[in-house]
């Protein structure tokens, strides 16, 4: 049974949609080059080709803006995608042996992790290894892998006492195969949910990372390094902190609303199993 | 309650062991010597030699383990390699500033969320409560430093009323001091005050629909009077451990917020660290952070059990 398509849902996956085709829009085109130094063009006012005006190096804002929108997403899909690909097979593990010492030992060393926010991983990574989008990346996904695995932990829990999987214990199958042909798919729903709450997450993550400078590195653009840059001229052309902090925020909007929206459409009777914050 | 406050305290100090080495082994992989980095490339081989023994990095990692973590047991951070000032009395003085900061933030939250929860939930029907919901979920998707930034668009550049940042001691100038803190602690407070409002009004919403709720009602309560009596300490159930999630993010918050506003505390203190490759120093404030994480987690494990007996 799926649930009505409502319109927060409707909201998120055209603020998600705005930010994608922005992303990849700017693969093949921008206004002008976003990394170009123009002294000529310094803190231009917005028209005459740049709708938004430039900042202080004259590099066009609506440029930056768009290839910023590449640098979020993609690392909110690789750091999701690492939370993902860890977390959901812990999760499940624990859900189906749940007296278990290895559940026991996952969830442990879960809240363990839990306690390692993303930016305390990022600021230890770039310690060591010099901080950039791979570190911010590695640690926003490393940091995002508690909240999949109590989420698939929770949803296995549930399948696991339904008739179907009794039926196929009972048919003699055996547990790997259990995970992959029926848990999987029935907890699906739930983490694609998660996924797109994670998303929101990374983007603040991500953005209050390059905003400290453990993020994505110069000249590459990225919403929060404009912030940052944008600060110390917030008395002479608040714009250039206005445009970067609007977009964090839609894209964070966005996400948030199409998780709360699928949650809601895609399977009313797992509605209580909230996503991770 | 003892066996599960006793057991829960086991759990606290195997997670601040495990955090310790965890932090330790990490730090422990970044390449170059503390020795060779302080002295610099003309150094002769006896000199680093010699503040290699100093620092105790001659010895094995194990021992240099355990002196540290010993050392961090008693409040003793160790010596920096860099300045060679204590380690420990700096974060003492940052951990004050940060603590006031993110208490600050939290009341704040509590202010917002709790009358606007509430309101919310009990008229979730009509036009206004659904307004509040809605700019609950716009503020979640403002981050901390951004809020920040915005306020002090609003408040010390057009305003001109409050300071845009910098930080003075409250032994100095208390006005100041409050004055200065005001902004940092709305950044904070007014987004966790927003994702704090979406919970609070689940959990009222929650309760309205039980059966002795509406007893109570049929006793004769008004609508606020039977959630007053018998609604709010079975919402605050789920409020406190999201309260205590939000005290992570609030100390995480703050770290970046430290930096919108100049303020001298942990996060400033942490970046400072890394910047000039004070390893001893990032070491420490990193465990002194993530012990205070472990500390919240623990506290709302244990107040959790406390308003619900049923969890013990």
């Amino acid at each position: 049974m799926r649930g009505r398509v409502n319109a927060g849902l409707i909201a998120g996956a055209v603020l998600v949609g705005i930010v994608v085709l922005a992303a990849l829009v700017s693969f093949v085109w921008t206004p002008h080059d976003p990394t170009l130094v123009d002294a000529a063009n310094k803190l231009r006012e917005p028209g005459g080709g740049y709708l938004l005006g430039a900042d202080k190096f004259g590099r066009d804002t609506f440029s930056q803006l768009m290839v910023g929108a590449r640098t979020t997403l993609y690392v909110g899909i690789v750091a999701v995608g690492i939370a993902a690909l860890i977390g959901t097979p812990l999760g499940m593990i624990a859900g189906m042996t749940p007296r278990g010492w290895l559940s026991e030992l996952i969830m442990r060393v879960n809240d363990l992790v839990f306690a390692f926010p993303a930016l305390l991983l990022a600021v230890m990574l770039g310690a060591v290894y010099g901080a950039g989008t791979l570190t911010a990346m590695i640690a926003i996904g490393v940091a995002t892998v508690p909240a999949f695995a109590r989420v698939a932990r929770a949803a296995t829990m549930q399948v696991m006492v339904t008739d179907y999987i009794l039926a196929a214990r009972a048919a003699g199958r055996r547990r790997a195969a259990i995970a992959v042909r029926h848990v999987l798919p029935n907890i699906g729903s739930m983490l694609i949910v998660q996924a797109s709450v994670s998303f929101a997450i990374a983007i603040l993550a991500e953005a209050a990372l390059s905003f400290l400078g453990f993020g994505t590195r110069p000249p590459i653009p990225s919403w929060g390094r404009m912030l940052q840059e944008s600060q110390e001229l917030l008395f002479s052309t608040p714009r250039l902190a206005l445009w970067p902090g609007l977009a964090i925020a839609l894209a964070v909007l966005g996400f948030n609303l199409l998780g709360d929206g699928l949650r809601d459409y895609l399977d009313p009777k797992l509605r209580r199993i909230r996503a991770e914050r | 309650m003892i066996l599960y406050l006793l057991k829960r305290l086991a759990v606290l100090l195997a997670s601040t062991a495990v955090a310790g080495v965890a932090v330790f082994a990490f730090m422990a992989l970044l390449p170059g010597d503390p020795a060779e980095i302080a002295l610099g490339v003309n150094a002769t081989p006896d000199a680093v030699a010699a503040l290699r023994e100093r620092f105790g990095t001659d010895r094995p990692p194990p021992a240099q383990f355990a002196d540290w973590f010993g050392g961090l047991l008693h409040g003793d951070f160790g010596t920096s390699y860099v300045t060679s000032s204590p380690i420990g009395p700096q974060i003492g003085d940052r951990l004050g500033v940060t603590a006031v900061l993110v208490l600050g933030g939290m009341v704040i939250a509590l202010l917002i969320a709790v009358p606007a929860g509430t309101f919310a939930a009990v008229h979730h029907r009509n036009p206004l409560g659904v307004a509040i919901s809605a700019a609950s979920q716009v503020g979640i998707a403002i981050p901390a430093f951004l809020a920040g930034i915005l306020l002090v668009f609003v408040f010390a550049v057009k305003a001109q009323a409050l300071p845009s940042g910098g930080y003075v001691p409250i032994a100095e100038d208390p006005q100041a001091w409050l004055l200065g803190l005001l902004l940092p602690w709305l950044s904070l407070g007014l987004v966790q005050g927003a994702v704090l409002t979406r919970y609070v009004r689940s959990a009222v919403l929650d309760v309205m629909r039980e059966d002795y709720l509406r007893t109570a009602r049929a006793k004769g309560r008004g609508r606020m009077g039977a959630l007053w009596r018998h609604g709010l300490r079975n919402a605050s159930i789920p409020v406190v451990t999201v309260l205590g999630l939000q005290l992570a993010t609030l100390l995480i918050g703050a770290v970046v917020v430290e930096r919108v506003f100049v303020i001298p505390g942990l996060g400033d203190l942490l970046l400072n660290g890394v910047a000039g490759r004070d390893l001893l120093l990032v070491q420490g404030v990193v465990m002194v952070l993530v012990v205070a994480v472990l500390l919240i987690n623990f506290v709302v494990d244990v107040t959790y059990a406390v308003l619900d007996p049923r969890l013990r």
